[in-house]
């Protein structure tokens, strides 16, 4: 034990260094190894807690609980595709309106604005992650899903109700709505991160196809991209995890239906919100170990997703950036 | 003639590469313009909104959810108790863990570790508020300090990292010199590194805290709110501004959805003043 802890602490071992006086050194080591190995500690906490609160659930369900579409408290079954489903969907919306318009900020941002305006329209693309999640929510409820009503829902129906996802009465309750305000919520992640992916490939790249004649566009898309093509799709990925986890503004719009939904102006329900709905009013055996194994499921879920979004971003620009 | 064609080939292809070149810039301009856009609508909804319901008895009555709505004291209170808490929990563990990724992390355990605070920071709150009420609720019953607790997780990724970048970029000099003059590393890193390296520290805190003021998730199962004005961080329900608005969002009373406003309002400059704040002290730290 001894030999593993001093190992752990560098070359120098305890003895030699206690000899030379530094007791205070040995102690601040220690206390940063053990602070630094909090996190470890921590995340590995946490996974047991997860997995050990919804083992009840599990027992009684087991793999059926991932695509049993009845969520029913009174009779005590649960299944959690309505919630997967919401999850996904919702998610992978918002990651396609907003990952386009994100990488278009992000590009406008590193090639086009001057540096005085990319401080400021950065600065303003950064609020717009800094506002919290539960006034978004409140403002999809009571602004936005009005105003789609009254004025996108009279030709947004026409044009696309022979879809199938899109189908039925329009309701400004909706997984649609939810998915419009994660879309601006998960906006400036796809931005930050693409900015900093974007400002990290080399001027050479950019230089060289410019001095072949090309326009900016071209020089973007054809020397910029490809170079920075792993890092953007980083982006989205990490983007699309924020979006998954998002609970709040979800909880607030997307009406807390626990059944599957055919068409995405129906009310629905995600893997978080139905963890924040219910919680507190859960009764029964099987009720709370069934919203900790959902919670479980959208840890490992998200854990997936910002670990290979990491890899991929780390690779293209490397370099601590810090807590994005 | 076959020369002017080429000619006049070329100058068309050029026409329609400048072309697409203006309709991709304006597309990027138009991104731009929609997250401008998006964040002045919010906003300016919350502002319009929220003032009508400011009053002096807005901030001194306790929240309710029925009637006509009553104030935001006891949740103002509740924000502050948490934001206290979890920044006294969060602030020390995040720094050290930051000094010893910055000192001691340049090897596979530091890039381990420095991976799993990076995933930390994608856990979503709802999950930190499962584990908080499985790990302490359960055995205390609903609290603040649970609370605290669930928003010091939150906020820690973000302090190591930004205090690991900061300790990075004190110069070596300083460091060599005073150990030069004999003082032991902890020394060091105490008087010289973190007082040098405090300006970028308190910009991470600060986000950090705007961050956890905001959130909400984390805060229902296991605060739970309260109409009452509860002082005992570690016992009973209490309320916090954040949670009242999610709770009020869905009442039926008109009177309460607009307290909502308020309280929304409130907490959006909170988070808004604490960023320009954290921005400034960073731009005066650079010059």
């Amino acid at each position: 034990m001894l030999n593993m802890l001093s190992a752990m602490l560098g070359r120098t071992t305890i003895v030699k260094e206690a000899r030379r006086g530094n007791v205070g050194d040995i102690i601040y080591r220690v206390l940063a190894y053990a602070f630094g190995l909090s996190f470890l500690f921590l995340t590995l906490w946490i996974i047991f807690e997860l997995a050990y609160q919804a083992i009840p659930a599990f027992q009684e369900f087991g793999f059926e609980f991932f695509w049993s579409t009845t969520w029913d408290p009174v009779a005590g079954q649960f299944g959690a595709l309505p919630a997967i489903q919401g999850t996904l969907v919702t998610a992978f919306i918002a990651m396609a309106l907003a990952g386009p318009i994100g990488i278009g900020i992000a590009a406008f941002l590193v090639e086009i604005a001057p540096r005085r305006v990319d401080r400021v329209v950065g600065f303003l693309v950064e609020m717009l992650a800094a506002i919290p999640s539960v006034v978004y929510g409140l403002w999809g409820i009571f602004v936005l899903a009005p105003f789609l009503r009254t004025y996108v829902e009279p030709w947004l129906i026409p044009a696309v109700g022979w879809l199938p996802f899109f189908s039925g009465p329009f309701r400004g309750y909706s997984v649609f709505t939810a998915s419009l305000v994660l879309t601006i919520m998960i906006l400036p992640t796809v931005a930050a991160i693409s900015r900093n992916v974007l400002r990290a490939v080399p001027m050479e790249q950019r230089e060289a196809m410019l001095a072949l004649g090309s326009t900016r566009w071209e020089m973007f898309s054809q020397a910029v991209l490809p170079y920075a093509k792993g890092g953007i799709i980083g982006a989205l990925a990490l983007a699309l995890g924020r979006a998954a986890g998002e609970t709040m503004a979800v909880t607030i719009i997307i009406g807390n239906a626990r059944r599957i939904f055919e068409s995405v102006f129906e009310q629905g329900v995600t893997m978080a919100s139905i963890i924040a709905a219910n919680f507190t009013d859960a009764s029964g055996a099987l009720y709370r170990p069934s919203l900790f194994l959902v919670g479980f499921t959208l840890f490992l879920i998200t854990f997936t997703i910002n670990v290979i979004a990491r890899l991929l971003i780390k690779a293209t620009s490397s370099g601590p950036e810090g807590g994005v | 003639m076959a020369s002017g064609s080429l000619n006049s080939n070329l100058s068309g292809n050029y026409r329609r590469r400048k072309t697409v070149d203006k309709v991709m810039t304006v597309i990027a301009y138009l991104c731009a313009a929609i997250a401008i856009v998006a964040l002045t609508l919010v906003i300016i909804y919350v502002v319009a909104r929220g003032i009508n319901v400011w009053r002096p008895a807005f901030f001194t009555e306790n929240t309710a959810l029925f009637g006509d709505g009553g104030g935001i004291y006891n949740a103002m209170y509740g924000t502050a108790m948490l934001v206290l808490l979890s920044m006294a929990i969060g602030v020390p563990v995040g720094i050290m863990a930051g000094i010893y990724l910055a000192e001691f992390g340049d090897n596979r355990l530091g890039d381990f570790i420095r991976f799993v605070a990076d995933t930390m920071a994608g856990i979503p709150s709802i999950v930190v508020g499962l584990f908080v009420y499985g790990a302490l609720v359960l055995i205390m019953g609903w609290n603040a300090f649970a609370g605290a607790c669930a928003l010091a997780i939150l906020m820690l990724p973000v302090i190591s990292r930004t205090t690991e970048g900061i300790v990075r970029m004190v110069p070596g000099e300083l460091r060599e010199a005073s150990l030069a003059l004999g003082l032991p590393q902890w020394k060091t890193m105490l008087r010289i590194v973190l007082p040098t390296a405090a300006a970028g520290i308190i910009t991470g805190v600060f986000l950090s805290v705007a961050r956890a003021a905001g959130e909400t998730a984390p805060l229902i199962f296991t605060i739970l709110g309260s109409n009452f004005f509860n002082t005992n961080p570690f016992e009973g329900a209490m309320a916090a501004v954040s949670l009242y608005v999610y709770q009020a969002s869905s009442s039926p009373y008109e009177a309460v959805q607009e307290a909502a406003w308020g309280a929304a309002l409130v907490l959006m400059l909170f988070v808004l003043v604490l960023n320009f704040i954290a921005r400034a002290i960073a731009l005066r730290q650079k010059v």
